[in-house]
């Protein structure tokens, strides 16, 4: 590393994660602890019909005889998961569900600060927002427009109450409770999250979005989105993610589900910015986070683009069960770890039906002492004759003292499907950097440039709005983090 | 223009000497040609002269209009007109020709204190140029330099100089590799940056092309040193007779 880039890391890990602000919000909180009884008591809160309950108690008892996975590559002390309270609702100041006006002002400011206008006259673009802070979900915009379509998107609760048939039809048929220890907790407690149904033939007009904000202390997320397309439906998704900067660690587990019916398109975009953890890796977000789309229809897609910026850890593998004859998968992924960030992240492709199609593009960044793997399933299972699968992992690493470890699982259960793998790993170059700014640009833009280059092929996949706040918070997460 | 005196230059990973006193001067409007046999530390130069910072400097001073050359940071040097274009241009994945050429124009003419160019403006600008070295348009949207062949990636350096406009040149073999055609091109394009307040340095190993690009003198460096100055005649005197008879006539 040259000196120059060292004193550029210095700076880089010496600036403020920019959400980082904590707000003073009145809260109706839970007790620590975790118990058949907070079950009750957040299911009671939610006022949620008997299935619910029962589903969320079967979830906790499996959960109990389930251990705490230790297959990753990463590390971290114990969770007491007796510690965490697992539910904490922003106060509202009127009653009256899905009402804009009811917002705490202190709770619209929050979101406004972080760029997120809840105000419908002021968003410009064609977005729709569902808010979720802690463990509820505080407004959700553009719900009657888009229900002149028939779309409905709304929170969790709200479909619990108003859909709750779609519910139980859907609810856990892509990652049952029993699937993985995280996915168990988050069936057992979780508290809201998104949920969307788009009709028969019917292509949503907006960008439907979720933006996920932890404020409370002590508290974990644990929200679950489910999405529905019916029969040539179309919905493109965004996800987005911001906590406090906090000395301890706050463990958020989500649940996405996806279901695609014949014909239809999911589109499924992801920019994590959870608080990574400060430049000694005190503190931070533990996302350990079950993603799955379900293609079951023919000719269905279900494509995830993720973004990885944030969080001291992640941990997650959004998959496509590839059902439905001819129906595609993919996965487009940049993690990027800096300082004592860890994120063990990739994919799962199950061919299960004839002619199935899967691409999984990986790109992972290491600077500082960060570990960065990718770790991929790709199954052909016998039935699934003529599919095909190209997968591309490419890592660069910013330094010497971070790693990355690229594990590619290929199952191929017949002999007319063709499976394609590449990887390559490489130091950003100290040529690269030299013609760079040999050109003029600063050592900041040059690593910018050529990590942008490097990432090209999954930012391109990203809606035009969030492919430029990707870019720049790649930028602000690795400025001059050059060995 | 440029003064270099007494320079001894190191390789900092291993402390190998490469560059063993070279002195220098170069003066504007001039084009001065280097030549010299392989590994003999042309490249070196060309690069310790737009900063790399994979070599060290252990002795001697290079003087840049005046100032202390080896103070500035690379891209300093490229803000205060100082282009290399190298012998083994890089390649950056992902980022289009344009994008990249454009962002370097705008720090330079940021540091220049001259307004930033809008796409428009910059599209125009690589146009007219492009049309002038005989490059097809189409190179603006490849990413820099990826899977240009190798004569391509030399007439993009050539591209960069003319749009970047900068004082002092400097050519690391940018003849080398390049068809006849290309090379009666690049050196025509040369020949139109020639001005009389901007020095060109030309490595070379070919007299080819110092009958197109004229030079003012001709330096012989060999080991580390400039053994032989004179003027365009010293380029032919080497055809004929090899670098042989250089030695041991510092
Ligand atoms: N990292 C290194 N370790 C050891 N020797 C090095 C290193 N880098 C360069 N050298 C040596 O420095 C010497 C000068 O190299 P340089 O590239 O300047 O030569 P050149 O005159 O440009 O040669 P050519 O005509 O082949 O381009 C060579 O002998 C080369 O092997
Ligand atoms: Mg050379």
């Amino acid at each position: 590393m040259t000196d120059i880039a060292h004193h550029e890391l210095e700076k880089l890990t010496d600036q403020d994660y920019k959400y980082g602000f904590t707000s003073d919000i009145d809260a109706d909180q839970a007790p620590p602890g975790l118990s058949e009884d907070i079950i009750r008591l957040i299911s009671e809160k939610k006022k949620e019909p008997k299935f619910m309950l029962e589903w969320r108690l079967k979830a906790y008892r499996h959960w109990g005889t389930m251990k705490e996975p230790t297959w990753s590559h990463v590390h971290y002390p114990p969770i007491d998961y007796q510690s965490i309270t697992y539910y904490s609702a922003p106060r509202k100041k009127k009653e009256g569900p899905g009402s804009l006006d009811a917002i705490d002002p202190e709770v619209r400011a929050t979101f406004e600060k972080l760029g997120i206008s809840i105000d419908e006259q002021k968003r410009l673009s064609g977005i729709a927002v569902d808010a979720v802070m802690d463990s509820v979900s505080v407004a959700t915009t553009f719900q009657k427009e888009l229900a002149k379509k028939g779309i409905i998107f709304c929170s969790f609760s709200e479909a619990v109450q108003n859909h709750p048939d779609l519910v139980k039809r859907y609810l856990g048929t892509v990652v049952p409770y029993t699937d993985n220890f995280f996915a168990a907790l988050n069936a057992a407690v979780f508290t809201d999250g998104s949920f969307c149904y788009i009709p028969k033939r019917v292509h949503c007009p907006m960008e439907l979005s979720t933006y996920f904000r932890i404020n409370a202390a002590n508290t974990g997320q644990f929200e679950r989105t489910l999405i529905v397309a019916e029969e040539g439906g179309y919905v493109s998704y965004l996800e987005g993610c911001t906590a406090p900067r906090r000395d301890e660690n706050q463990l958020h587990a989500a649940v996405v589900e996806l279901i695609a019916l014949d014909h239809a398109r999911i589109k499924y975009s992801t920019v994590q910015n959870w608080y990574p953890g400060d430049k000694e890796g005190r503190g931070g977000i533990y996302n350990f986070v079950t993603k799955r789309g379900k293609c079951l229809g023919k000719n269905s897609k279900i494509s995830w683009t993720q973004v990885e910026t944030g969080s001291s850890i992640t941990w997650k593998y959004p998959s496509c069960l590839l059902i439905g004859d001819h129906s595609v998968g993919e996965f487009y992924s940049v993690a990027v770890t800096n300082n004592y960030q860890q994120a063990d992240t990739g994919t799962k492709m199950i061919h299960i039906g004839k002619n199935t199609k899967s691409t999984i593009v990986s790109k992972g960044i290491s600077a500082g002492h960060a570990q960065n793997t990718y770790r991929g399933l790709v199954r052909i299972q016998k039935g699934a004759t003529e599919s095909r699968n190209y997968s591309r992992c490419d890592s660069l690493l910013m330094g010497d003292q971070c790693g990355a470890h690229t594990f590619p699982y290929v199952e191929v259960g017949n002999h007319s499907s063709q499976v394609e793998h590449e990887a390559t790993t490489s130091k950003i170059g100290e040529d690269q950097l030299f013609y760079c700014k040999q050109r003029g640009l600063s050592e900041e833009d040059a690593v910018n440039m050529i990590v942008n280059g490097f990432c090209k092929e999954v930012f391109r996949e990203l809606p035009m709005e969030f492919a430029v706040e990707a870019q720049k918070l790649l930028g602000i997460s690795l400025e001059g983090s050059v060995g | 223009m440029l003064n270099i005196n007494n320079l001894h230059v190191r390789i900092k990973d291993n402390g190998i000497e490469i560059l063993k006193g070279i002195d220098l001067r170069v003066n504007p409007g001039e084009v001065h040609a280097i030549m010299g046999p392989n590994g003999s530390g042309k490249s070196t130069l060309a690069q310790v002269l737009a900063g790399r910072e994979t070599y060290e400097v252990t002795q001697g001073e290079i003087l840049y209009e005046g100032k202390n050359l080896l103070e500035l940071s690379p891209e300093n040097r490229a803000r205060e007109g100082i282009f290399l274009a190298l012998q083994y241009p890089v390649e950056i994945p992902g980022i289009a020709n344009s994008y990249f050429l454009k962002a370097s124009l705008n720090a330079i003419r940021r540091h220049r204190g001259q307004e930033e160019l809008d796409a428009m403006d910059f599209l125009s600008l690589a146009r007219e140029k492009m049309k002038f070295i005989k490059m097809d348009e189409s190179f603006l949207n490849r990413p820099v330099n990826e899977g240009f062949s190798g004569g391509e990636k030399k007439r993009n350096e050539i591209l960069q100089m003319a749009i970047l406009d900068p004082k002092l040149a400097i050519l690391d073999e940018t003849d080398s590799g390049l068809d006849i055609d290309a090379l009666k091109i690049v050196a025509e394009g040369v020949n139109a940056l020639r001005r009389p307040d901007r020095a060109m340095i030309l490595v070379t190993h070919y007299q080819r092309l110092l009958n197109y690009i004229v030079p003012d003198y001709v330096h012989v460096l060999s080991g580390g040193r400039i053994v032989k100055s004179g003027d365009k005649g010293l380029a032919l005197q080497l055809e004929e007779q090899g670098y042989a008879w250089t030695e041991g006539g510092v």
